[in-house]
């Protein structure tokens, strides 16, 4: 497969994630549209450390180790997320707690 | 078309149309299950490139663990369709044509991109193995992978001080 069909399709989710961001109002889709976008990075990051593995395979011959690093990379990025994700919530859950609400609008206030 | 071809394009379809569902459903509950199935289809496409632990760890953790929090909180706040205040139309159009316009760049100067002839191959190889990225994670980035487990700790910490009653 031609690594431009991966590299569209990362495009792609990235735009989808960047428009939910933009136009939804509920702190949760916006979250999971911050997961989309980490995702359609992901994805492409494996799709990256494949090509490069055939490539290093051509030249150090079938035992080459070329193309962990991008997945050990996706690996790091998705325990990074998973992080972000309890302490997210935890702070959505407090915002619901004290408003009622989950609109993003309402967080106008930290400005004062 | 091969059998992998038609997989990828079968995949990708599925990504793409879990993520504009996403995006699109007024009901959050609906919203996290088409996520689900976007981060199905996306491990799909891991095992297709051969990064078979990955696309483990992306079904127990992201569709199985955070996908669940997901759920839960929703299900706590107790929010539904109309829990969602009505908005400016127009903000949400400039938004549309703010990602569209982003899309258009991207597409743009990607298109002749040098990587126009460069293949990534599906179906071979074994280097997303357990055994491969756990030798890797385990000389090579074993610190990296111990700093991790301290971020998840106090995360893990953070998270219980943030919801607890003040």
């Amino acid at each position: 497969m031609p690594i431009n069909n991966y590299i569209f399709l990362g495009i792609i989710l990235f735009c989808i994630g960047v428009t939910g961001v933009l136009t939804r109002r509920n702190a949760i889709i916006i979250f999971m549209c911050i997961e989309l976008m980490l995702n359609a990075v992901n994805l492409l990051l494996v799709a990256f450390s494949k090509m490069h593995h055939q490539v290093a395979a051509l030249h150090q011959g079938a035992a080459s180790t070329v193309g962990t690093e991008g997945q050990i990379f996706v690996f790091f990025i998705m325990v990074v997320a998973a992080a972000e994700v309890s302490v997210g919530l935890a702070i959505i859950v407090m915002m619901y707690r004290n408003t009622h609400s989950v609109d993003v609008n309402f967080l106008n206030r930290l400005k004062h | 078309m091969s059998i992998t071809q038609i997989l990828f394009w079968f995949l990708s379809i599925l990504t793409v149309f879990g993520a504009l569902m996403v995006i699109t459903r007024k009901n959050p509950v609906y919203s996290v299950l088409w996520l689900i199935i976007t981060f199905m289809a996306i491990s799909g496409h891991y095992i297709l490139l051969n990064a078979q632990f990955l696309a483990i760890v992306n079904v127990i953790v992201y569709a199985g663990a955070i996908m669940v929090l997901f759920l839960f909180v929703i299900m706590l706040m107790n929010l539904d369709a109309d829990a969602e205040p009505q908005k400016n139309k127009w903000l949400q159009l400039a938004g549309v044509v703010a990602g569209g316009c982003l899309l258009l760049i991207l597409v743009a100067s990607l298109k002749d991109a040098e990587t126009k002839s460069k293949m990534a191959e599906l179906g071979t190889g074994s280097i997303g193995l357990i055994q491969n990225l756990g030798q890797a994670l385990f000389k090579t980035y074993v610190l990296p992978f111990e700093v991790s487990s301290v971020l998840f700790l106090s995360a893990m910490v953070g998270a219980v001080v943030i919801g607890k009653k003040n």
